[in-house]
């Protein structure tokens, strides 16, 4: 069976135009990857949707890589609906500097989805119209989805497991 | 209550005024319509036609206004605290609470940053009625708790009108 990274035909046209930005392709399941620079992840976008046909931001979320450097990766789930498929692009954030350009010139959906990202793991998006918590209280202090965040909220004493 | 013979005639009942006003307020318990998670769905079988609240007096109201009991049902977010508090002063007195399920008596499964553990940290509860969620037949007997701990109550319709001091039931 031949890889299906190599012959998606999103990878194809990212390789031609963009080989310097790209990181990481991986298959996976038949889902590929994409991991760009975060510097070119707007470039990256537009060239998707404007040549390429992803006009569908499904989620824009992150992961929270604890001890490892870059700390975060956020994630957009593209989709296609002329073609019917799905491109999946990650690119890596630093702890140091938690931001990243904003997708919302490109996706209205990436409003919503940014700013949860932003309430729950922190990571700013620059050129955002409506930057603010989303999920969590305005007073909230904290974003509870990084690892260091105490499960049980920063007020409360750990569970330690049954003492009995 | 109890009938007096001859001096009032055949058209006199005469009764405690503890023991009329709890009997109206037991039999007329009106709660909030008011579901969090799914302890309400269990809630709303509860008042539907096969368990019938109604026949107890407890109808449903849509309005805090109207209302003298809130049934917590279901999971109490931080986010969601302050509605439920004003939703609580908003009702008249007299007012009583049913913490319904694992969740409302005390987080339940939630232990995390989230969640409220237990509504009892913010609202008076009269009655807790465990389970995840309490069949509809917890629900009846938790509220039937209630209506017990309604006709415990001394002076209490006494005090509000300036006839001395509301009278602590023993528990």
């Amino acid at each position: 069976m031949t890889n299906m990274a190599e012959t998606n035909r999103a990878v194809i046209r990212l390789k031609e135009k963009f080989a310097s930005s790209l990181l990481e392709i991986k298959e996976f399941r038949g889902e590929v990857t994409v991991t760009v620079k975060k510097e070119d992840v707007i470039a990256v976008c537009t060239c998707l949707r404007d040549e390429l046909g992803y006009n569908l931001l499904t989620d824009v979320t992150a992961i929270d890589y604890y001890g490892k450097t870059p700390r975060f990766m956020v994630v957009y789930n593209l989709y296609s609906i002329p073609a019917k498929d799905r491109l999946r692009v990650k690119t890596p954030v630093e702890e140091s500097d938690a931001s990243i350009a904003s997708a919302t010139c490109l996706w209205n959906s990436a409003n919503f989805l940014e700013r949860e990202v932003y309430d729950l793991f922190g990571i700013t998006f620059t050129g955002h119209p409506d930057l603010r918590r989303i999920l969590m209280t305005d007073d909230w202090v904290g974003h509870p989805l990084r690892k260091d965040y105490p499960l049980q909220g920063p007020d409360r004493e750990p569970y330690k497991g049954r003492l009995s | 209550m109890g009938v007096d013979q001859q001096p009032l005639g055949d058209n006199i009942i005469t009764a405690s005024l503890d023991g009329l006003v709890n009997w109206a307020r037991k039999s007329s318990i009106w709660p909030m319509t008011f579901g969090l998670a799914c302890c309400a769905i269990e809630m709303m079988a509860t008042g539907a036609s096969h368990h019938d609240l109604d026949r107890f007096g407890i109808i449903f109201r849509a309005s805090p206004r109207q209302a003298d009991c809130i049934i917590i049902a279901g999971t109490v977010t931080k986010k969601m605290l302050p509605v439920i508090k004003t939703v609580y002063e908003q009702m008249p007195e007299p007012k009583w609470v049913v913490a319904m399920g694992a969740c409302a008596c005390s987080g339940g499964i939630f232990d995390t940053y989230s969640v409220v553990q237990g509504i009892d940290e913010a609202l008076p509860v009269d009655v807790y009625i465990p389970g995840c969620p309490p069949r509809p037949e917890a629900l009846l007997y938790g509220l039937m708790k209630l209506q017990d701990k309604i006709m415990k109550e001394r002076n209490s319709f006494g005090s509000s009108i300036g006839l001395g001091d509301r009278l602590e039931p023993a528990a």
